[in-house]
């Protein structure tokens, strides 16, 4: 037995590196994870928050307006606590008839005495909705920058398409605003973090 | 191989060494054993008395002890005590004194790095339960109000309770991840000539696939949880939608680890089933290679259907068919594990000890819990229950009997073998009997309320669901004060009794069973041979 001891070490500290080898791979595949991750919503087309932004920049379309049926659209505002703003719909519902555009205007409000530039991201719920959700003129197209203290009114104009599933009478409309870090430096085109200003062409 | 029972080889070892070094220092894979146990026992009661407080404030509607965030911050304790400090500890415990003993090997084969992964614990203890602390004094910023899943953005805009929470995670999580490369190193290096894989004892074959889970996944919750730290400190944006990120990544992280640990939790348990069923039966294990063919199966499965727990995160109908499919196709390993067991049981000459009442308790009570996992597994279903105390009574349902009373079990099954002395096997049944009442009156109705749409993680509660928290409650108290007979049945054996033999029970197998009660400090210092 005695013979065999020096043996079962060296076969011990073989199998200990190839474990611990192994719990260093996993540790790094967490951080895989977050390319991977991004990667797998683009190729199963599952939305990550970047594409969701991207969806319903629709031209007006000449659908026909369906005045039988009626979809209640209510409007959500969130404001990201780095951003020192208000920011609220007018009107927190309306009723509307697919096909026809709408508009409602969005209150926005500097609370500090500096200038801030923000982006809205928005989203639609429920989520099969989003595809039949355009905005045909929207604030969130843009970068906005607001002076120390200014107020301003954001329009947008909306249309639900016609083609939304029928069970659907029902979705919400949620902004988040959201403070862009390199805005001081102005008229930056890319001044939305890479992930989200690199969504268009996909 | 009769009855030889090898006390200490004076060429090689010494006796046990006195005082607090030999708990310090221990090499001893025994005394590292009953270090484990007794750190379990210990968070065990530290667990179960945030559960009471917890039950205690939800006895009345409105809010009468404890602040939400208090109550939230309980929540959040009890989850992560019982997980990483009872449950996990208690069942390497198991494995620390058993597996060598079982096939046949002189100690672990990494001793010092057992000590090590021993005694990472306390600090880790430490830090968490500094982390419940530290809110109290000024300056200390706010309570983890989060629960055990710290989903940011939450848990970023909590106070520095959260950074001890963190490095305690990481200490809990080395600690895990040594155990478990120490016992696959000694499960496939170590055991005694003759004994293949598939004749390995089956709690050894758990543990295998336990450590292995372990170690695939403890590094990924350990990274998601330093993007947290990252996110915190260091301005990164991992889960920041303000910075690109996205906040449903670190969900996928921690569900990543945090399914495979439902599995984790329960193989254990379920290996020490495998013995106690034969064992009260008298009948060697039904289906042994199906056994094993099932838990690698279980998980395999594990560890790809992770997102069965975010199916309201707004993944596309794709994926979530998909993992609702995964999550189904798990039940059929896990049913052929309880036929197995109901199999072994038929027309075996069955006597019910306390450990047996405990498997019989199992089969049937595990697989209720894992009746209402198929129901949450079910999409639309889970539309409705999820976050609600539904999945809390499932949850419970499959964790306590699936992983804790497998280890009361264990507990019982072994003790006279630890100690040399048979436990009261009245105070056993006793236990076993109030335990287990106790038990169902405290979670059974839980289903209802989460039926009728009662929220968890909240700390008040709408009027109609009054009485059935007064009984949820009620039972909780009986439950919670049970362990307390637990406790002192275990150091009752421990100071006396019956003298228990080498064979502690009649239909007892395997190589533990031929050492004497208790063993000798060092056991198969000669190994022995296997047919």
């Amino acid at each position: 037995m005695n013979q065999r001891v020096p043996d079962k070490h060296r076969k011990n500290r073989r199998t200990t590196l190839l474990l611990s080898g192994l719990v260093v791979a996993m540790f790094g595949f967490g951080f895989a994870l977050v390319p991977l991750y991004n990667l797998f919503c683009q190729i199963t087309g599952t939305q990550s928050l970047s594409q969701r932004s991207q969806i319903g920049l629709a031209t007006p379309t000449s659908e026909r307006v369906d005045q039988a049926r009626w979809v209640t659209v209510k409007f959500d505002t969130t404001v990201n606590p780095n951003l020192p703003w208000e920011f609220v719909a007018e009107t927190n519902k309306m009723r509307v008839h697919p096909g026809q555009t709408y508009e409602v205007n969005f209150h926005a409000r500097n609370r500090s005495h500096s200038a801030v530039t923000g982006q809205a991201i928005p989203s639609v719920a429920p989520w099969q909705a989003t595809p039949f959700f355009s905005k045909l003129e929207c604030f969130c197209f843009n970068k906005q920058r607001l002076d120390g203290s200014e107020k301003t009114i954001m329009p947008l104009q909306f249309m639900v398409s016609t083609k939304l599933p029928a069970e659907i009478n029902s979705l919400t409309l949620s902004y988040s605003f959201m403070r862009l870090k390199e805005a001081d430096s102005d008229d930056r085109e890319n001044a939305l973090p890479p992930m989200i200003a690199s969504a268009p062409d996909q | 191989m009769s009855t030889t029972t090898l006390t200490h080889d004076e060429a090689h070892h010494h006796e046990a060494p006195k005082g607090w070094k030999r708990w310090l220092f221990s090499t001893n894979h025994k005394d590292i054993g009953t270090l484990y146990l007794f750190f379990a026992l210990i968070m065990l009661f530290l667990g179960g008395a945030s559960a009471m407080l917890i039950r205690m404030e939800l006895f009345q509607p409105g809010i009468q002890l404890l602040d939400p965030d208090l109550y939230n911050n309980l929540v959040t304790n009890h989850a992560l005590i019982m997980i990483f400090g009872a449950v996990m500890p208690a069942a390497a415990g198991l494995a620390n004194w058993m597996i060598p003993m079982m096939i046949g090997a002189p100690d672990m084969a990494l001793p010092r790095m057992n000590n090590l992964s021993f005694w990472v614990l306390p600090a880790a203890a430490t830090m968490l339960i500094l982390s419940f602390v530290v809110p109290f004094f000024p300056g200390g910023g706010t309570q983890i109000n989060t629960g055990w899943t710290i989903y940011p953005p939450l848990s970023v805009q909590v106070g520095m309770s959260m950074d001890f929470l963190i490095f305690a995670i990481h200490l809990l999580g080395i600690s895990s991840v040594l155990a478990s490369i120490n016992i696959i190193v000694t499960l496939l290096n170590m055991r005694a000539p003759g004994m293949t894989l598939m004749k390995m004892p089956m709690f050894c074959w758990t543990w295998l696939v336990t450590a292995f889970l372990l170690i695939l996944v403890i590094p990924v919750l350990a990274g998601g949880v330093t993007m947290l730290l990252f996110d915190r400190h260091f301005g990164t944006s991992f889960f920041d939608a303000a910075g690109g990120g996205d906040p449903v990544l670190f969900q996928h992280l921690f569900w990543f680890f945090g399914h495979p640990e439902v599995y984790i939790l329960l193989l254990p348990s379920i290996g020490v089933l495998s013995h106690v069923i034969p064992t009260f039966a008298r009948k060697p294990l039904f289906g042994y290679k199906s056994m094993v063919g099932a838990m690698l199966a279980v998980a395999t499965i594990g560890m790809v259907v992770w997102a069965h727990h975010q199916y309201t995160v707004g993944m596309s109908l794709g994926a979530v068919t998909y993992f609702m499919i995964g999550t189904i196709l798990i039940s059929i390993p896990v049913g052929l594990m309880v036929f197995n067991f109901i199999a072994t049981m038929w027309r075996g000459a069955m006597t019910f000890e306390t450990p047996m009442l405990f498997a019989v308790g199992i089969v049937l009570m595990f697989t209720f819990g894992g009746l209402s996992g198929v129901m949450l597994a079910v999409v639309p279903a889970d539309m409705q229950y999820h976050d609600s105390m539904f999945v809390v009574a499932h949850f419970h349902y499959v964790l306590m009997p699936g992983a804790v009373f497998g280890l009361f079990a264990g507990v019982f099954y072994w003790l006279p073998k630890w100690t040399g002395h048979m436990y009261d096997e009245k105070l056993g049944k006793l236990f076993f009997w109030t335990n287990v009442i106790s038990f169902n009156i405290t979670f059974f109705p839980q289903h209802f309320l989460g039926l009728a749409g009662m929220p968890r993680r909240i700390v008040d509660y709408n009027m109609i669901f009054t009485e059935f928290n007064v009984i949820s409650s009620i039972g909780a108290m009986i439950f919670g004060l049970s362990h307390l007979l637990f406790l002192y049945i275990i150091f009752k054996t421990i100071r006396g009794g019956k003298k228990a033999e080498g064979r502690s029970w009649e239909g007892a197998k395997g190589l533990e069973w031929e050492l004497d009660s208790p063993p000798a400090f060092h056991t198969w210092t000669v190994a022995p041979q296997i047919k």
